[in-house]
């Protein structure tokens, strides 16, 4: 606790101390995370951080209080001494925090008034992360509070870099970009929110199976999982490497390669057992369900736009929808046949 | 490998008389869309707009304009289901929150 005085009257302003050292807990909570454990209430207390030991002069540094967040930025801070200004987002990550308007101008310049950041550096200045932007507004906050925002990096990882060579970003610090790394740390969510409506399925399958209408075997369990695991895992993964734009379509393409697979590895055309109607409906239902799950993965992805996305819906949700119909119709129709 | 969403879509508009040629915006955009071209602000690279908004909220001179949005299709899925505008909404369990 800092004990200020102000005018005559004593007021405390609570600082609390963080280093740039990550324990054991701190990593085990972001793996936790990632694979959605606990992941919407990992949080830290917004407010002002101290890491290291950091004097009227040193940089103030703007995040979200989401603890993943709050970690990769200061794990990135070894040697320095720096304030670190944490935002109330509701324990949300940055970019999606600004998209809402909770790191916001109208959050900083409270935070900013319930901390006295005025009274605890003697500068001017603030760094917030560029991925914050849409959020907030350097003119207006600078307008209130008389500090100036200069956008830092888009990842955190330069951000040493940043401050040491004058607060100068490249063109390539200023890139937001999405590398394998990157869509492969994603897809354990992805893949985590595909398991309850698989429940589902698998649940109506067996019933179907005991009222008859099956049978309901290995093939379209392993099936249908190659085909989720296309759209949740690998075409996130390979992404750039699938020919063309739209996420559906990337997924449809590698489900159509995998239905094909499925069919021809149960003895299809060469077997007169596997019918025409069984091979078709695979045919329109994997790819579907790849298409569907792959086109989910835009929000994930940092490269889409929502005139985009919506242009893109507006032919692929119609055609998953009829594939997958007319699909599982062949499937039952030819189980009776 | 750079990634390419679709061609021709984005709801940016750049209106040239109002720019002073600040700068602002090709320091917030994360995409690179803009280039400051004999003191007025170009768009370079429009096809790799993301929509986020950050150029508009940050041009002082509000020379910018876009209608910003989130690129996730379970929002607009969410937003279809249950009226209202498309919003990045992380407890619907998607990865883009993470
Ligand atoms: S909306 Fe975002 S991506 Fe598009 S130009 Fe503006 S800052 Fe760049
Ligand atoms: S921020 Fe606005 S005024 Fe400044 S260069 Fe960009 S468009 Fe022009």
């Amino acid at each position: 606790m800092n004990m200020l005085t102000i005018g005559n009257m004593k007021k405390e302003i609570k600082i609390m101390q963080t280093s740039a050292q990550l324990t054991f807990q701190d990593k085990l909570g972001a793996w936790k995370a990632r694979w959605g454990i606990n992941r919407m209430n990992y949080k830290v207390e917004p407010g002002l951080y101290r890491l290291g030991n950091p004097n009227e002069n040193s940089p103030v540094l703007v995040t979200a209080n989401y603890k993943l967040t709050f970690d990769s930025l200061r794990k990135e801070l070894s040697g320095l001494d720096t304030w670190i200004l944490v935002l109330d987002t509701k324990g949300i990550n940055v970019w999606c925090a600004a998209g809402k308007g909770t790191f916001g101008s109208n959050e900083l310049i409270n935070r900013m008034a319930i901390v006295q950041l005025d009274k605890i550096v003697a500068h001017r200045t603030l760094i917030l992360p560029q991925l914050g932007a849409p959020g907030v507004s350097a003119h207006e906050v600078t307008k209130y509070t008389g500090f100036k925002v200069i956008y830092g990096p888009v990842r955190a990882k330069d951000i040493k870099e940043f401050i040491q060579s004058g607060m100068k970003a490249t063109p390539e610090m200023r890139t937001l970009k999405f590398s394998v790394y990157d869509r492969l740390v994603l897809t354990p969510i992805e893949f985590v929110g595909t398991i309850k409506p698989s429940l589902i399925i698998f649940g109506v399958l067996f019933l179907l199976n005991l009222m008859g209408l099956g049978p309901f075997g290995l093939v379209d369990f392993y099936g249908y999982m190659g085909a989720v695991i296309i759209g949740c895992v690998l075409t996130p993964v390979l992404l750039p490497f699938i020919p063309g734009r739209a996420f559906a379509w990337k997924g449809w393409l590698l489900g159509l390669v995998w239905a094909i697979l499925v069919n021809w590895l149960n003895g299809w055309p060469s077997n007169p057992q596997y019918s025409l109607l069984q091979a078709l409906g695979y045919v329109l239902v994997f790819p579907a369900v790849s298409a569907f799950l792959a086109m989910n993965f835009t929000g994930s992805s940092t490269y889409t736009s929502l005139s985009g996305v919506l242009k893109e819906m507006r032919i692929a949700v119609p055609a998953i929808i009829i594939s997958i119909v007319i699909g599982c119709l062949l499937i039952l129709v030819n189980s009776f046949i | 490998m750079k990634h390419q969403y679709l061609k021709n879509v984005t709801t940016l508009k750049l209106d040239q008389s109002l720019c002073t040629g600040c700068g602002k915006c090709t320091e917030v955009c994360p995409h690179q869309v803009f280039a400051i071209i004999n003191s007025k602000c170009s768009t370079i690279d429009k096809d790799s707009c993301i929509e986020c908004g950050a150029c508009v909220k940050n041009c002082p001179f509000h020379a910018l304009e876009v209608r910003p949005g989130v690129g996730c299709a379970a929002a607009v899925i969410k937003s279809w289901l249950t009226g209202g505008e498309p919003s990045c909404d992380c407890s619907s369990g998607g990865g883009c929150c993470s």
